[in-house]
């Protein structure tokens, strides 16, 4: 091989090579045909440290494809830092085109939320994931949390729940919370809000959940079943911004987050916020 | 002589009566390779349970009983003589090397030992409790009062927040943990009211068998008085069959009507508790009795 052919083989840009797309693609199979129940994959180095991204990464690089669109958010945000390099890293080196619209993208990379609207039977959305478990904090013990995964043995889940509310009056659990995937396995819906969840139920999206540091991969098929878990007489809440509206669109259907240290409120969704002042969401 | 001989046969008469809910048969339990040999060559005549063959160790053999609903049978012993091996491995805690142990439910029979182990586990959530000696063992300290018996009711389905609280204080106040108390972690508690948790906890899926390990061995005599009084009232309230593994024969008196006496990992006799204590029979129960009563 010639110098110059070295240099054209660099020049290739991707970050995957085909046999890693081919064992994430192999995992993401799997994860879809066994809805909630976490595959372990080879979590590849990525040009991102482990827990900012890096599962979503390698999940997103392993299925997008060159004419694809691709959108990515950070906590509802296009615009933000992680969003726009992870954008950046995914569009140069894959080919594939970038957009802010939730409807235009074939995949949705995202940390924190669900887009408020645009995803249909053709989307993808790609969750990044820090704690794919959803019993860590009950269990650190792998060999029982396997095994409890096994026979479906979530009553410590249970009391995890039962005693946030008795300490708390209420259950604070707020971002990742467990819910049974198609009647079957607890996961973490880590880290959406609750906002969230019940939009997760009968989608008409995949989803995909990435871990790399933790090395595993799950996934939510389209229109299944998710159940957040949820006492018979405690009803499940999302948050409630208490009849705030948005600072910039005025509207109170959207989920909102408070500036720090204010009491104004914006949508977390930045492109559905600019789309609903134009009158087009 | 004759009268007591005579005793003793109306005794096993009435050990044969049906109305059994947890029967073992041939129970053993063998730490290493084993044959009839092997097994022969330990017991209470050779005086180990560790064969001088081989070293495998013979820890129970052959032990066969019965227990009806609403009755407690004790097994006593010294430490080492196969008493807790035979609740564990009733328990699902260790599997057994031969025999069987069969409950005797509404809907029919079940075989304990030859289940699996997540076949087991669910025994354990709705149909046999163990209470162990150390509630360490048998709670989660670091969880609440009624979050440690909101474990079983949720694993046996239990979804309701209100109700599960409901039968939580019910059972506490039951075993005599001040209400007051449900919502502080095990681990603030004393060894006595810890294992009135563990007792309520045992009971909270109402199983119809409960297996004690000596229940009242770490406590102090007093407090182990008032935790004897409870379980005594339950086992007469609920009709649960109840084995009582303890050294300790005031608690097998206190607790049971027929006993077995264990040494070397055999039965070496076997008689309603009462007689046991009055006229002990094998040398090794006399030795037991005479120590007891010192």
């Amino acid at each position: 091989m010639t110098i110059d052919e070295l240099i054209d083989e660099r020049s290739n840009t991707e970050l995957l090579d085909e046999f890693a797309k081919r064992e994430i693609r192999r995992t993401i199979l799997s994860a879809v045909a066994i809805p909630g129940y976490q595959v372990p994959f080879g979590s590849r180095e990525m040009p991102v440290a482990r827990g900012w991204g890096s599962g979503g990464l390698q999940v997103t690089l392993a299925a997008v494809h060159t004419d694809d669109i691709v959108k990515v958010i950070d906590q509802g945000d296009d615009d933000g830092v992680n969003a726009v390099n992870l954008r950046r890293l995914i569009t140069t080196s894959t080919g594939s085109q970038e957009t802010s619209v939730a409807d235009e993208a074939d995949i949705v990379q995202s940390r924190h939320r669900v887009p408020e609207d645009g995803l249909d039977e053709s989307s993808i959305l790609v969750l990044q994931v820090p704690v794919p478990e959803p019993l860590r904090g009950v269990e650190r013990d792998m060999r029982e949390l396997a095994r409890m995964h096994a026979e479906a043995d979530y009553s410590r889940m249970w009391v995890s729940l039962y005693e946030d509310k008795v300490r708390n009056g209420v259950i604070t659990q707020t971002t990742g919370y467990p819910c049974l995937v198609n009647g079957r396995y607890v996961v973490a819906t880590t880290p959406i809000p609750r906002w969230d969840i019940p939009r997760l139920h009968d989608a008409p999206f995949i989803t995909l959940f990435g871990a790399g540091r933790e090395k595993r991969i799950y996934a939510i098929p389209p229109y299944t079943e998710v159940e957040p878990l949820t006492f018979e007489d405690v009803p499940f809440e999302v948050e409630d911004a208490d009849g705030a509206h948005c600072a910039l669109c005025n509207s109170s259907e959207s989920f909102l987050v408070s500036l720090p240290n204010s009491s104004t409120w914006l949508c977390s969704d930045t492109d559905w916020c600019r789309r609903n002042r134009k009158g087009n969401a | 002589m004759t009268t007591a001989s005579t005793d003793r046969r109306f005794t096993v008469a009435r050990l044969s009566v049906p109305a059994w809910m947890l029967k073992v048969e041939g129970l053993g339990k063998v730490y290493g390779p084993h044959d009839d040999r092997i097994v022969g060559s330990t017991g209470p005549e050779a005086g180990t349970a560790k064969s001088p063959i081989n070293g495998s160790v013979v820890a129970a053999w052959n032990v066969s009983f019965a227990v009806a609903a609403g009755e407690a049978l004790g097994i006593v012993g010294e430490s080492g003589s196969g008493k807790s091996t035979v609740l564990r491995c009733l328990a699902g805690d260790t599997s057994s090397t031969t025999g069987s142990a069969t409950i005797r439910l509404a809907d029919g029979d079940v075989s304990l030992l030859d289940a699996d182990a997540a076949k087991r586990r669910r025994l354990r959530i709705d149909t046999v409790s163990v209470v162990y000696q150390d509630p360490a063992e048998g709670l989660k300290l670091n969880v609440t009062a009624g979050g440690n018996i909101a474990e079983p009711l949720t694993a046996a389905g239990w979804r309701n927040f209100g109700k599960i609280r409901a039968r939580a204080s019910d059972l506490l106040s039951r075993t005599e943990v001040p209400l007051n108390r449900m919502d502080d972690l095990v681990r603030a508690f004393s060894g006595g009211m810890r294992q009135r948790v563990q007792i309520a906890k045992a009971l909270a899926n109402s199983p119809s068998v409960v297996l004690f390990d000596e229940p009242t061995t770490g406590l102090d005599a007093s407090v182990a008085a008032g935790v004897l009084d409870l379980i005594r009232s339950l086992l007469e309230e609920h009709r649960i069959a109840a084995v009582v593994v303890s050294h300790d024969f005031s608690v097998i008196e206190m607790l049971t009507q027929r006993c077995l006496v264990m040494q070397h990992g055999r039965v070496v006799e076997s008689a309603l508790t009462d007689q046991l204590l009055e006229d002990p029979h094998h040398p090794y129960t006399q030795r037991l009795v005479a120590a007891a009563r010192a």
